[in-house]
């Protein structure tokens, strides 16, 4: 299984994505933002940062980027996509998740561990937690106030899009939402930041747990992973 | 020679007949030294490119005789002060690059922008040297967080470096913020940044090869900062406030897209020499570059990108427009440097030559209009040795006794008191706003003693810390500052780290003050002999002068920035305790100092007396005791007793373990000395309990005075002195009361 982890000018989780998935052993690419063939990637990452400065407002000049149409194109192909953070910013911009995020209700940055619950197991991107189970995993955001209106919520409700939510709301997230899915279930954006959960030394390591989900589910599919 | 460029700009003669030189703080005879050098009177351009360059910002030629008492060489350093950064060899060809700097001044008079720039100017002089910047810090002082102009200071100061840090990607991972009334008007604002390099990539900022052609590389110049190196060496006044233009203007995205470009063209090995332009921005990196390498340098004015219409080679050369750097490479290498920037879409502009002259000369629509000796601009501005004179507070204070209070007797209430102090009160207001795991490379976080960044592919770690207790220098700098390097070290032992080495960042008032002077003269005596006795020289740093307010001069604040080698992620020892029934032990003797202490300053409301006195062969012993033990693995939990002395490091232990602890002490002491004397050269240490008599037995045969004075557990602070109860608060109530206290008074 390969993975791409998209690089915006701006962007500065990049290497921390790149870090988490070497750490699951799979073979991964830094991925340019002119780029326009994303063939040979079975799982787009979309890291955190500042793309494009956050200027004019979060993933709204990105979003026009060139990659962006071969990830819309993935993500009709049923690819496996992440987006974390101001990757989250950039999906809900582009039309991919529905919703989008607001300055949080402190109007301050925030940077802490979060408590997360764990509330669909049955995406490709948490086979391997429990459902309901708490897990720790960091955020560092200004703008991760999750609000979309009320029809969407209901459907993201009643589709089980809804795929974490913080146990101490801590940006003033509509329901809690930390992360959600597109119908599909294959397009994931979470404002708090798994690669930054996947070692004990640094605080936790339930993070590398969506990494080992991927990985699964698409061996599920495909039989066998790649060989680097 | 063009005399005038612009018919708005004063001629060479207005400027000598009308002295328009002393607005730029020079001085007569030193516009008298700038004629003889030049042969002639200097036009507009040039005595604004002298007056920057003879600054003290930029010449340090207040402090220079000061600064040659440090010592600044070891086995391990391999490039002490004088390039952008000082190098610390830390084993397998890789290097430590970090420095600290200062930007108080701006921050006084617009706080987000000051506060963010100074961010961007440390991390450019990081990777200018090659370096990918791998952590920052910061040390600030403000007034009482009482009156409103401090909090909107403080405020906006917090959220500028967490503006830029964030926003570029690299962690905010430790530092200090202190309050005192003596810092109201004009806060202090030190950042610091550490970077990571191999051996073979280090860069230096010259201009090398005659004929070589010199690049800029950056946004366009504007007309931002003209004059900021000299507006920070000159004291604040009201007029400041209108001095608001030489306030700079980050941009973080920028920095960021010049960074990666930048280390991608070090990295491709073309590069003969790079350096920012931080403080005098122009003037300052091509002078330099040129004087380094011994050589001269043409600027095309007319080549330099320009964000405005009409500006002058006067504007141009004294603009400091963020985010940009100068390099020189071989002329068969520009289309590889050019092709790396436009692939980042960095702005990149060949505006100069290298020449074998020794002159700066500035070309501006085909006239000559600058013509300057670069080593005159460099090396020979006067330097002076100021007078000095003990200050009569020092003379008085030796007479106070700091016991004269009655004695507090509500301990517990003290204890809160000291707590919910705001130099003392938990951080976590201000850290949580940075992004301090970026990078994921943090493993220990704010609020710990150090931070620890653990480097990529190894098991070692670096540990890191700011530290300067202004009140003790201000009250004895020679002891000050001797604490003040030597906290740095005691917080860096107590994760687990060996002390390499530090950069200081000296910020004092008007050096023109005989007491003032005085002040600097022994905190760098002091600080000089620990970093003797400690093995931790100087590899560079910043001295901040003039920094005043109506009252008068701040606190001498030499802060320390110190950075550590942790062997092994192994070794890494928080704060906290850990687990129920480990042994608690007490390193060091308490004796009778409240002088300087926060608890004089918050139970009683004063600053008086000498301060806690420091011997460093004591000192020395206990760093290598505590650092032994913990490499050995004897260790659960290691904390320095600093502010609050031994009541608020005992809290602090049960708050970030969430754990109770029972102590009994005996003492000679008052129970409030011996609960809040700030004796120096201690630490408090926990051990799982069938380690606690190995330890002790270590510890003892190294020296170092130990005491046993309880056991982790339970869900209270509860401490005897002489068997008699002295404090019993849960430790919950601590947490609030700790925790509350900021984000109380910022509400």
């Amino acid at each position: 299984m390969k993975f791409a982890v998209l690089v915006f000018p701006g962007s500065n989780c990049d290497i921390d994505c790149y870090k988490a998935v070497e750490e699951v052993g799979e073979p991964v690419d830094y991925v340019w933002h002119t780029a326009t063939d994303l063939s040979a990637y079975d799982c787009i990452l979309v890291p955190g940062g500042f793309s494009y400065g956050d200027y004019l407002r979060c993933g709204a000049i990105s979003r026009f980027a060139p990659v962006m149409n071969e990830v819309a194109k993935a993500a009709e192909q049923g690819k496996y996509i992440l987006g974390i953070c101001n990757g989250f910013q950039i999906l809900t911009e582009a039309g991919l998740l529905p919703g989008a995020l607001l300055r949080n209700t402190s109007m301050k940055f925030r940077c802490h561990d979060t408590v997360l619950n764990v509330v669909n197991n049955q995406t490709p991107f948490t086979h391997d937690f429990a459902e309901n189970e708490e897990i720790i995993i960091p955020i560092a955001h200004g703008e991760g106030n999750y609000y979309c209106d009320e029809a969407t919520l209901k459907q993201l409700q009643q589709n089980n899009q809804i795929i974490f939510t913080y146990k101490d709301n801590p940006n003033g997230s509509l329901a809690d939402i930390a992360g959600i899915s597109n119908e599909q279930g294959n397009v994931v954006g979470m404002m708090p930041h798994p690669e930054r959960a996947v070692s004990e030394l640094l605080g936790s390591a339930d993070g590398k747990r969506m990494f080992t989900s991927i990985l699964k589910a698409w061996r599920d599919t495909h039989g066998t992973a790649s060989v680097r | 020679m063009a005399q005038q460029v612009s018919a708005k700009e004063p001629t060479a003669e207005q400027i000598a007949e009308q002295k328009i030189y002393q607005q730029f703080g020079v001085s007569d005879s030193e516009y008298e030294l700038i004629c003889s050098f030049l042969g002639r009177q200097p036009n507009y351009t040039e005595i604004g490119v002298f007056s920057v360059m003879w600054s003290e910002h930029c010449a340090y030629k207040n402090s220079k005789p000061l600064l040659r008492r440090f010592p600044t060489s070891g086995p391990r350093v391999l490039m002490g002060p004088g390039e952008g950064a000082g190098i610390v060899d830390i084993g397998d060809n890789q290097a430590v690059v970090f420095k600290i700097e200062s930007h108080n001044h701006p921050s006084a008079v617009e706080p987000y922008q000051g506060a963010a720039t100074g961010v961007g100017g440390i991390i450019r002089d990081i990777f200018s040297m090659g370096a990918r910047p791998v952590a920052l810090l910061n040390s600030l002082r403000f007034g009482k967080l009482e009156s409103d102009r401090v909090k909107y200071l403080f405020e906006h100061v917090v959220s500028g470096i967490a503006g830029y840090g964030n926003c570029i990607g690299i962690p905010t991972v430790a530092g200090e913020v202190m309050f005192d009334n003596s810092y109201d008007g004009n806060p202090l604002v030190n950042a610091m940044c550490v970077g990571l390099i191999d051996h073979d990539k280090i860069q230096r900022g010259v201009a090398k090869g005659v004929g070589n052609p010199v690049f800029y590389v950056g946004p366009p110049t504007g007309r931002d900062g003209i004059h900021g190196a000299t507006f920070a060496s000159v004291e604040l006044s009201e007029e400041s406030e209108a001095k608001k233009t030489a306030v700079q203007v980050g941009d973080p995205f920028m920095e960021k897209l010049v960074m990666e470009s930048c280390l991608e063209l070090i990295d491709s090995g073309i590069v003969l020499g790079i350096q920012d332009m931080g403080a005098a921005g122009l003037t300052c990196s091509s002078a330099e570059m040129a004087s380094k390498a011994g050589n001269g340098l043409e600027l095309y004015l007319d080549q330099v990108p320009q964000r405005e219409e009409g500006m002058t080679p006067y504007e141009m050369m004294l603009s400091e427009s963020q985010e940009r750097m100068l390099f020189v490479v071989e002329p068969k290498d520009e289309a590889q440097a050019m092709e790396i920037f436009e692939r980042w879409g960095v702005i990149c502009a060949k505006v100069g030559k290298v020449t074998d002259d020794g002159r700066l000369k500035l070309f501006h629509h085909g006239d000559l209009v600058g013509d300057m000796p670069v080593q005159a601009l460099v090396d020979e501005c006067p330097v002076y040795e100021k007078p000095s004179s003990v200050p009569a507070y020092y003379v008085e204070n030796e007479n106070v006794d700091t016991e004269r209070y009655e004695e507090v007797k509500d301990l517990g209430g003290a204890l809160k008191t000291v707590l919910a102090s705001p130099t003392v009160a938990s951080k976590a207001w201000v850290y949580n706003q940075y992004d301090h795991m970026v990078r994921t490379s943090t493993a220990v976080r704010p609020g710990s003693d150090a931070a620890v960044i653990t480097i990529h592919g190894t098991r070692k770690g670096l540990a890191m810390t700011t530290d300067c207790n202004g009140r003790y220098v201000y009250l004895d700098p020679e002891v000050g500052g001797k604490i003040a390097v030597s906290e740095a070290a005691r917080n860096i032992v107590c994760t687990g780290a060996e002390p390499l080495a530090i950069t200081d960042n000296l910020n004092f008032g008007s050096p023109e003050k005989p007491d003032i002077f005085w002040q600097m003269e022994r905190a760098v005596d002091g600080m000089a002999e620990a970093c003797r006795e400690l093995d931790t020289p100087v590899i560079g740093g910043n001295v901040s002068l003039y920094n005043e307010n109506a009252s008068g001069a701040i606190y001498p604040t030499p802060v320390v920035g110190m950075v550590g080698l942790l062997h092994d992620t192994d070794h890494i020892t928080t704060q906290g305790f850990k687990q129920e029934g480990d042994a608690i032990f007490l390193l060091g003797h308490t004796k009778a100092e409240l002088g300087g202490s926060e608890f004089q300053y918050a139970v009683h409301g004063v600053t008086e007396g000498r301060p806690p006195q420091l011997d460093l062969d004591t000192e020395k012993k206990l760093l290598a005791g505590v650092l032994g033990a913990i490499q050995s693995g004897l260790v659960q939990s290691a904390h320095d007793l600093s502010e609050g002395g031994l009541a608020v490091a005992l809290a602090e232990s049960c708050i970030s373990g969430s754990l109770g602890a029972h102590v009994t002490l005996s003492s000679e002491l008052r129970h409030d000395l011996a609960l809040f004397s700030e004796s120096q050269s201690r630490i408090l240490l926990s051990a799982a309990k069938e380690q606690a008599d190995r330890l002790q037995a270590y510890l003892t045969e190294q020296g170092v005075p130990v005491t046993r004075i309880g056991s982790v557990g339970g869900e209270s602070l509860v401490v005897e002195i002489n068997d008699a109860p002295a404090l019993n608060e849960s430790v919950e109530g601590l947490r609030q009361v700790w925790e509350d206290a900021i984000p109380c008074l910022m509400k």
